[in-house]
């Protein structure tokens, strides 16, 4: 039995290495947020150099991290800085790009700006209804993600709402909190702005609305950085440091800005 | 001939080996789940994850209470069951004793679908069709609630009440029901008064088998749910035992990883419980 199960695990192990050796691959793994980035970054790079074998592991920011400490990937990615005790255990972070989180609501919803202090107010609970910041007279149903989500804590970071936040829902996705806010006319979420639709109306902050133009000059405030992760003492393979050169060169500007994101290449004034 | 006694020890082998791969792998979940679900649950202490009222797992001063989540699933797994049951038990009765043969194959094939269905789209359907309803409905600022998941759960665990107790109904011998209508008893009085009795132990599994389904359910509750860990109230955002590691183990590290598998753990426990239940069952409706 336990011979089975070393013998099976070492078939595993076997597998994993063969993979992660073999030439002309770049692993990245981690933040859902980074999906639409990294997806047509990795698209570009292997049309340019055919027969690399690019994957992307969409786990979540911690999960990338750790699967990077663990040399399971050769880039993680992160939606948020690390922190202190990731640099600690060997990770270094480049920002790639900057993401703005758009603040949504229900297109039925007459309030088209809110301050910053106000959206605080309002996930704390301090504003219960929509007529105090000039909408209907509806009790706000406040939607959110899940606690060590990326956006969920880029979110509170910047609104300086940390732990504090009285959700309504928490979801696990982008997609969903889209969807939830799209069928209640009383809700309010966040998600990235890269992965907004039509379905909900993103409204301006402070009176900047959100776009790639104001998230780049900083004059939109809730967002924060896209970041690659690397071991500072285990050097890239070939394949990878081509590709981490090609992704924060300012040629990939254009493709992260399809993407949604702003290119932190391409933003000296952000550093 | 001793080759051939040598080719059915090697068979001999080759099947016990395979068979040891199922009872391998549970046995592994089993050790992996007790081992990693042992710390959190020594470093929090028992009783304060067990009766703990809050669930902070990520705040500056984390605290890691599951009794939302344990109540959550309790009585969402009893609201569903009291749902579920009536409809479940009285179409299984209608099925095998009182429906022709012909819409009984067409409703057997509705129900078979029914549960071949997969659970993500009975959440999708709920979060788009069920959350607005019950906001419209109640009055409610938002559905995402306890009653949606307890209705989508008791959806969810109708095929296999109503397969499992039409099987134990089928099982009861025609002579049984034949002498009682003998005896001038109308076929409803037969049908409730002698072979429901004579399947009920069938019927208690068939049950059992629900209660197993709808508290292991995570991704349909968890669309409809609200995930919010409060504790249970009909129109509260809610978080259940398996939405509660679901939804928050992709992003955790540290000690919050560590209590989500004490989590996984507990809920192992009451999954046990039930399957020691449904043998209970079982092992009587074979005696009987």
């Amino acid at each position: 039995m336990k011979k089975l199960v070393s013998i099976l695990m070492a078939l595993v192990m076997l597998l994993g290495s063969a993979a992660a050796v073999a030439e002309g691959s770049v692993s990245t793994d981690g933040s859902t947020s980074m999906e639409k980035v990294i997806g047509a970054l990795g698209e570009y790079f292997t049309e340019e150099n055919k027969g690399v074998n690019f994957t992307y592991n969409p786990t979540g920011s911690g999960s990338g991290i750790a699967a990077v400490l663990e040399g399971r990937c050769d880039i993680g990615l992160s939606s948020r800085d690390l922190k202190d005790a990731e640099r600690e255990s060997g990770l270094v972070e480049t920002v790639l790009a900057y993401d703005g989180i758009a603040i949504i609501v229900h297109p039925e919803n007459p309030v088209s700006d809110l301050s910053l202090e106000n959206i605080a107010k309002i996930y704390t609970g301090e504003i219960a209804n929509w007529k105090e910041v000039g909408g209907a007279d509806a009790e706000i149903v406040l939607i959110g993600r899940e606690a060590g989500s990326g956006t969920r804590d880029g979110f509170e970071t910047i609104t300086g709402t940390n732990d504090a936040c009285q959700y309504r829902q928490e979801l696990t996705s982008t997609g969903d909190v889209i969807t939830a806010v799209s069928q209640n006319p009383a809700a309010i979420g966040y998600a990235s702005l890269a992965a907004l639709k039509d379905t909900v109306k993103a409204v301006s902050v402070e009176g900047v609305v959100p776009s790639e133009e104001t998230v780049k000059d900083g004059s939109y405030r809730v967002q924060r950085p896209f970041v690659l992760v690397t071991r500072k003492d285990v050097p890239l393979s070939e394949t990878a440091q081509k590709f981490f050169d090609f992704a924060t060169s300012a040629d990939a500007a254009w493709i992260i800005s399809l993407a949604g994101a702003v290119s932190a290449a391409d933003t000296p004034a952000a550093e | 001939m001793k080759k051939r006694r040598l080719f059915e020890t090697a068979m001999h082998g080759l099947f016990l080996l395979l068979g040891l791969i199922a009872v391998g792998f549970v046995l592994l979940i089993t050790v992996y789940l007790i081992v990693s679900g042992i710390p959190a649950i020594r470093r929090i202490g028992l009783i304060r994850f067990l009766f703990g009222t809050k669930w902070a797992s990520t705040a500056a001063e984390p605290s890691f209470g599951i009794l939302p989540f344990i109540l959550t699933s309790v009585y969402g797994t009893a609201g569903a069951v009291l749902i579920g049951v009536p409809i479940g038990f009285l179409t299984a009765v209608y099925l095998s004793k009182v429906a022709n043969a012909k819409v009984r194959a067409i409703m057997e094939n509705a129900v078979s679908l029914l549960a071949g269905i997969p659970s993500v789209v009975y959440g999708l359907v709920g979060m788009l069709v069920l959350v607005p309803g019950i906001r419209k409905l109640f009055g409610v600022p938002d559905g995402s609630s306890l009653l949606a998941a307890i209705i989508v759960l008791s959806v969810m665990i109708l095929p296999s009440i109503i397969k499992v107790s039409m099987a134990a109904l089928d099982a009861v011998p025609k002579e049984y029901e034949d002498a009682s209508l003998a005896l001038g008893a109308t076929p409803i009085e037969t049908y409730f008064r002698v072979s429901v009795p004579a399947a009920k132990s069938g019927i208690a599994a068939a049950v059992v088998l629900g209660v197993g389904r709808a508290i292991g359910e995570a991704m349909a509750v968890m669309m409809v749910s609200g995930n919010v860990p409060n504790m249970p109230s009909m129109f509260e955002s809610v978080r259940f035992l398996t939405t509660a590691v679901a939804s928050e183990m992709a992003y955790s590290s540290g000690l919050q990883q560590q209590a989500l598998f004490s989590i996984a753990l507990v809920l192992f426990l009451f999954i046990m419980l039930i399957n020691a239940c449904l043998n209970f069952f079982l092992k009587r409706n074979k005696e009987g």
